[in-house]
């Protein structure tokens, strides 16, 4: 049983002006193996930022509050330290990465995150596997990663590493975008599958709820003005759908 | 990589008074056009560079020096070449005039003039007219320190014959030569150029390539070693329907000079030419110069041609040239481009990979082995591809340090002494 804890986050962004904008004003989350937490609200609300501030990117500041792995300070973790110790972001916008087949990313990558390469044989299946779960034609494997790839088949090569990779907790940033309902429904279950056969706990972070139909979430979170303006079970996401972001827009 | 800057150009537009229809690069270009440069086995036609003239404006003129002189008499030249090749290869050496030399090459420049009238002992690899050769033939050119060596190559491929060529540059001192390579009708012939001298070796060379009539070649450069070297590639047409190719990746270091000159010139109908050059750089003083000119001929009907250049940034103070220059001279093509691009390490390709728990010299080794991938892996042969890797990724360890403070001061500082360069009219 794992606890990734996040208490009083408050992050900044440099501007293009020069000027420094905070996104984050102190957000407190816990979640829990095997959860899975629904963080939803309008654009710009910081719920990408949470992601990306939770994997590291450089573009983020934290200037206060923390985030611990069991106790561990991820916040002093480097992005590659923070993967090892089994924190995986799912991208909204996975970039290109020419003339890297996604077979030698994937095993390369597997590699990084446990510390030594993965058995040949049983490591071939496992990928075959994955990739026929998820719908993925095996050529798909020889392609070079991201490259030419529609946005369902980024998604899907996003969701196969977080069912290869198996990770403690994993932020999915906005999966459904971009999404026909055939292919939401393929990625849903690739994330089902992982919930069911790993302890992964799952922050899913979505402007809209039609992915709630298929990964059903315990908590959910609702993001205004770079906070938790409320939260509360699966009905939360319900008023949402009826009523919109437009309560917690007036109140803030 | 982060593209600074990318440039097609689909052109398509018949010219109404007959002139040039379109033409990239005039201002850097003095001839009213490339079919104008002087070409000419005899020195005497060329002066020593003085460094104002366009085509050696970016080349390290005091260095390479010793390749504009003259031959002094009873001096031996010759570089030492070592051949091997299946036996269906014949390999004979003589003068330039012994071997039949000359036909498919007229020296471009002073140093090959010099080259030419200083080479005796000329080697000349035939392959016979449907001969399809089962392993590559290997020439290494091996320079020595505190000499200046002179040679010619000629590679004569005949009709219907498939071969693979690899010419390795190896060792020290100066050395000037010459590739001649005759691409007989219907013949497919990869010739790839290895630059792995070592670190003060100067090299300046010419290669002129005559594809026959509907033959596909293919002409590679791999320049990594040496303190300055200069290759000039050149590719014309014998006929109709031909196929080609020239591809090249550099590596360039502190104070180390590679230069890339190709020289496309279509003439006859129907022929496809692809150019594509990618090169990386970083440490002070690193410069890397692509300069790519095409000419399409009034009678080159239904042409097809692309160039692009490509350069990965390193490090600060590293500097790369990129000049493509397209002068179309008939509307009835099929299509013509170029793209040049020259940027830094991706943060965002570096940030993805490290997410999924890369360290970050691991992120940058896989991105570099990624960018070069392409075009090593289509010398066909994967040892080879291989040893190049390795010997690419050695060299990127040198920019590469330890400590994380280091690496973020590396991406993180402007491209101030970049200069890129598209030249348009």
């Amino acid at each position: 049983m794992a606890t990734l804890e996040i208490r009083d986050l408050h992050v900044t962004v440099a501007e293009a002006d020069g000027g420094v904008k905070e996104i984050l004003r102190g957000v407190d989350l816990t979640i829990g193996s095997g959860e899975v937490h629904a963080i939803m609200g309008p654009n710009g609300s910081g719920k990408s930022t949470l992601a990306y501030s939770i994997a590291g990117h450089p573009k983020y500041t934290v200037t206060g509050g923390s985030v611990t792995l069991d106790g561990e300070d991820v916040l002093a973790m480097s992005v590659d330290e923070r993967a090892r110790a089994g924190l995986f972001l799912a991208m909204q916008y996975p970039v290109e990465v020419p003339g890297v087949t996604v077979s030698n990313f994937l095993r390369t990558a597997k590699t990084a995150v446990d510390g030594e390469a993965p058995k040949l044989r049983t490591w071939v299946k496992d990928v075959k596997q994955a990739m026929d779960d998820l719908r993925m034609d095996p050529t798909f494997a020889e392609r070079n990663v991201n490259e030419h790839f529609s946005g369902g088949e980024k998604k899907r090569h996003e969701i196969l590493q977080m069912e290869l990779l198996k990770p403690k907790f994993a932020v999915l940033d906005e999966t459904d975008s971009g999404l026909d309902v055939d292919a939401l429904k393929v990625v849903s279950e690739g994330v089902n599958r992982s919930l069911g056969r790993t302890d992964v706990g799952v922050l899913l972070i979505t402007h809209y709820t039609r992915i709630l139909r298929y990964i059903k979430p315990q908590f959910v979170h609702v993001f205004v003005d770079g906070r938790v303006a409320e939260q509360g079970g699966p009905e939360l996401a319900d008023a949402l759908e009826e009523s919109g972001y437009d309560r917690f827009l007036a109140k803030a | 990589m982060t593209a600074v800057d990318e440039t097609t150009d689909p052109i398509t537009e018949t010219p109404a008074n007959g002139a040039r229809a379109h033409s990239h690069g005039a201002g850097t270009v003095p001839d009213a056009s490339r079919a104008e440069r002087v070409t000419s086995y005899d020195v005497a036609d060329f002066a020593v560079p003085g460094g104002r003239e366009e085509e050696w404006k970016f080349s390290p003129l005091k260095v390479l020096a010793p390749l504009f002189a003259v031959a002094e008499a009873g001096v031996d030249e010759a570089a030492a070449v070592e051949v091997s090749a299946p036996d269906v290869v014949e390999h004979r050496t003589g003068t330039p005039a012994q071997i039949g030399a000359g036909s498919a090459f007229r020296p471009g420049d002073r140093a090959a003039a010099a080259s030419w009238s200083a080479t005796t002992q000329a080697h000349l690899v035939r392959i016979p007219a449907e001969a399809e050769l089962d392993a590559p033939v290997l020439v290494t050119v091996r320079g020595e320190a505190g000499r200046t060596t002179s040679g010619h190559l000629l590679i004569d491929a005949g009709h219907h014959s498939k071969a693979l060529v690899v010419l390795d540059h190896v060792g020290g001192g100066a050395h000037r030569g010459g590739v001649e390579v005759r691409v007989g009708d219907g013949a497919q012939v990869t010739v790839v150029s290895l630059q792995e001298w070592d670190d003060d070796a100067v090299h300046v060379g010419q290669h002129d390539v005559l594809v026959g009539r509907d033959a596909f070649a293919r002409h590679i450069a791999v320049s990594l070693g040496g303190r300055a070297v200069r290759i000039s590639a050149n590719l014309r047409y014998a006929g109709p329907g031909g196929d080609a190719q020239l591809l090249g990746v550099y590596f360039a270091d502190a104070a180390q000079h590679l230069e890339h000159r190709q020289f496309v010139d279509h003439e006859a109908t129907n022929c496809k030419s692809y150019v594509e050059y990618k090169g990386a750089l970083q440490g002070e003083g690193a410069h890397a110069v692509w300069i790519g000119d095409v000419l399409i001929r009034a009678a080159a009907e239904g042409t097809e041609t692309y160039e692009l250049n490509r350069n990965l940034l390193l490090t600060d103070g590293a500097r790369a040239d990129s000049v493509p220059n397209l002068e179309i001279e008939t509307g009835e093509i099929v299509g013509a481009g170029h793209a040049s691009a020259t940027g830094r390490f991706d943060d965002e390709q570096l940030f993805y990979l490290q997410s999924r728990g890369m360290p970050e010299a691991d992120a940058r080794r896989l991105v570099v082995r990624g960018f070069f991938a392409d075009i090593i892996g289509r010398i066909g042969l994967p040892e080879l591809a291989e040893r190049l890797m390795a010997t690419i990724e050695t060299e990127l360890a040198a920019s590469m340090p330890g400590a994380d403070d280091a690496l973020q001061a590396v991406a993180g500082t402007p491209t101030s002494t970049t200069q890129h360069t598209t030249e348009e009219n």
